[in-house]
């Protein structure tokens, strides 16, 4: 209702500025539509979906297509992990392979080092990863935006660089092979079809925890201080608390999604974690919909499909990427599943209500 | 119980640089006052109460809330020591309705940790329950109810205003800051909102209030405070202040009317 009042306002100008509201209007239709359907009948949509994802490798019957089920799923543990950091609580990491990277490293290591089972191992690499959140969070603590943005990228590369380095440990340029893949009740979970399982199993617990975490006090901290961070600390929100909890949970479920991707790979090198790895999942992000919770996870299946098609032109597939994200920039800031009226949808200037006699402003910041 | 001294300024100094913003203003605000700060553009008063609320450290002096000193603390601890406060260029958490931003205020007053909230314990759902029964209060009180799921952001400004007020009520505080509330707003919704605001007076909350709108605080405070290029240039009832040769030079000096004179 509200925004639409506001929008009339918006496309008066030109008959260009009409046309491209008209495009933006599609998409509330269709993605908007979904949501007010599945609010509604949430628990049998839920269990449908569920149902449907455990006989899913029964319907494909190929190894190939439960590959690519198998990293749609584990992207958007990631996606969705960077989302509750860059979407709910408005800091800007771009360096989450670095967190990926801790948690693969450290399954690997403890695995064919000290042969400790997979299970446990989830659990602790997603421990490391988030001890490594809060050491990062430490200093950028005073940091925002670009400033932040900055320290994570390096901080990524550090880790890498020091994978590649740290022989004894790491296995150098050499990698980490014949990582053993882990067992359930006797049976060895080695090829896609039953990966995916585990794959599944911990999207699903992810979604869930985070789902109501958000909900609750410890969320609504996060998302006053993505809003405005002067106002949350008048409130009384430990802002700085809040930002490096925000920051360990998105690590310790990186840490986690790296934990079962070591194992199901069988070889981990520094070379599967570069920028590019982080920016890729930032593209997920984007093009799903930050600050919400499925967007991360449409994101992961557009972008792992284009990865598909286009794998025949894997140079080009960058330039595709590029495409849908400016793409998505101007037709949906908010990324595809994005609310209407989120956050990221549009220009602050198009949003901020008139101000009458507006006072001035100087000396709150 | 009247007469204790709940927030106590001495000689508090702010300097931007060579810009003396604030320079030895003391005040002293009581146990259920409505303490009015009034100055032209530029006198310091948002300064001031940045300081008070612990967003600036102060070059010199020093703040007591209730009797402890509060500088070098920070506004989230000072928060919930049950000081509460609004700002002048209103701060809402735009992107989330009304009702989740009474939710936020609520911040202190509940203890639910991640681990809870994981496992939805007692713990949570009685928090949750205590925090949407009273912001649901908190709303009717306002008179806001029936903008309990509108984004802040979309409302009118006077609407933002009052949002923004009952955000900080609902941090149960002892003293509530206001920086310029009826800034924008027209007669009527300023008439509503200094009835409002003497009733929650009533209740037992002590307001400091910054206004340009003469009349608004010399017709609700009981002590005023006149800032001026930083320095307090009066003190005392509205009628001591009105009188006060120093006020009428900075204010007609101004052009700005007094209110109520003439
Ligand atoms: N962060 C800052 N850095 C530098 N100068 C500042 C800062 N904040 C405020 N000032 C300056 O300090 C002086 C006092 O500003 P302040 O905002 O406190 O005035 P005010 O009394 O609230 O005015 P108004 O009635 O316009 O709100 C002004 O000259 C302002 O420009
Ligand atoms: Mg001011």
């Amino acid at each position: 209702m509200r925004t639409d009042e506001m929008r009339n306002d918006i496309p008066k100008t030109s008959f260009w500025r009409r046309q491209m509201s008209g495009v933006r209007d599609f998409g509330k239709g269709i993605f908007d539509k979904i949501k007010a359907i599945y609010e509604k009948r949430k628990l049998q949509i839920n269990l449908i979906i569920i149902l449907l994802l455990l006989v899913f490798p029964y319907l494909a019957r190929s190894n190939y297509i439960m590959g690519i089920a198998c990293r749609m799923l584990m992207y958007s543990v990631l996606a969705g992990s960077l989302n509750v950091i860059n979407g709910y609580s408005g800091q800007f990491n771009i360096g989450h392979a670095g967190f990926f990277l801790i948690g693969a490293y450290t399954e690997a290591i403890f695995a064919t080092q000290f042969g400790i089972s997979f299970w446990p191992l989830l659990a602790v690499s997603g421990a490391f990863a988030a001890i490594v959140g809060f050491l990062i969070s430490l200093p950028t603590l005073r940091l925002r935006g670009i400033y932040l943005a900055i320290v994570t990228l390096g901080f990524s590369e550090i880790l890498r660089v020091i994978a590649l380095n740290w022989s004894s440990v790491t296995g150098g340029a050499m990698g980490i092979k014949s990582i053993p893949s882990p067992t359930f009740f006797g049976m060895t979970i080695s090829n896609s079809s039953n990966y995916y399982y585990i794959f599944l199993f911990i999207a699903i617990l992810f979604l869930a925890v985070t789902g109501r975490v958000l909900k609750s006090r410890v969320g609504r901290a996060w998302i006053s201080i993505r809003e405005d961070e002067a106002a949350a600390r008048s409130l009384g929100v430990e802002t700085r608390f809040y930002k490096s909890i925000n920051f360990m949970y998105g690590a310790f479920w990186a840490g986690v999604a790296g934990a079962a991707f070591a194992p199901y790979y069988r070889f981990i090198a520094s070379d599967m974690f570069t920028l590019d790895e982080g920016f890729n999942i930032l593209s997920m992000v984007i093009i799903g919909g930050q600050g919400t919770l499925v967007g991360p996870l449409v994101g992961s299946i557009i972008v792992n499909l284009i990865t598909e098609v286009f794998r025949f032109a894997a140079r080009y597939r960058m330039v595709v990427y590029a495409t849908l994200i400016i793409v998505m920039m101007w037709w949906r800031p908010q990324g595809l599943v994005g609310a209407y009226d989120s956050v990221f949808a549009i220009k602050k200037s198009q949003r901020k209500p008139v101000r009458m006699a507006s006072a001035k402003e100087a000396g709150e910041e | 119980m009247m007469g204790e001294v709940i927030l106590e300024a001495k000689e508090i100094c702010k300097y931007f640089g060579g810009l003396k913003a604030v320079e030895k203003v003391d005040m002293q605000v009581e146990k259920g006052d409505i303490f009015g700060i009034i100055g032209p553009n530029g006198a310091g008063k948002t300064t001031f109460f940045n300081i008070c609320s612990g967003i600036y450290q102060p070059t010199s002096g020093d703040i007591l809330f209730n009797g402890e000193s509060i500088i070098n603390q920070r506004p989230e601890h000072i928060a919930k020591k049950g000081m509460a406060r609004t700002f002048q260029n209103i701060k809402l958490f735009k992107n989330m309705s009304v009702l989740e931003n009474i939710k936020i205020g609520f911040h202190n007053r509940t203890k639910t940790t991640m681990f809870d909230a994981i496992i939805r314990n007692k713990k949570y759902r009685v928090d949750e329950e205590v925090i949407v029964r009273e912001g649901i209060a908190i709303l009717e009180k306002v008179g806001l109810s029936e903008y309990r799921d509108t984004l802040a952001g979309n409302m009118a400004y006077g609407l933002q205003r009052r949002v923004e007020i009952a955000r900080a009520l609902a941090l149960d505080p002892q003293i509530i800051l206001l920086d310029e509330p009826a800034a924008g707003m027209n007669p009527m919704e300023t008439h509503a909102l200094m009835t409002f605001i003497q009733n929650i007076n009533k209740e037992g909350y002590t307001i400091v209030v910054i206004e340009h709108d003469m009349k608004f605080i010399m017709s609700m405070a009981n002590k005023v405070l006149v800032l001026n290029f930083g320095q307090k240039i009066a003190e005392g009832t509205p009628e001591q202040v009105k009188q006060d040769e120093e006020v009428i030079v900075a204010y007609f000096g101004k052009g700005l009317d007094l209110g109520g004179g003439h």
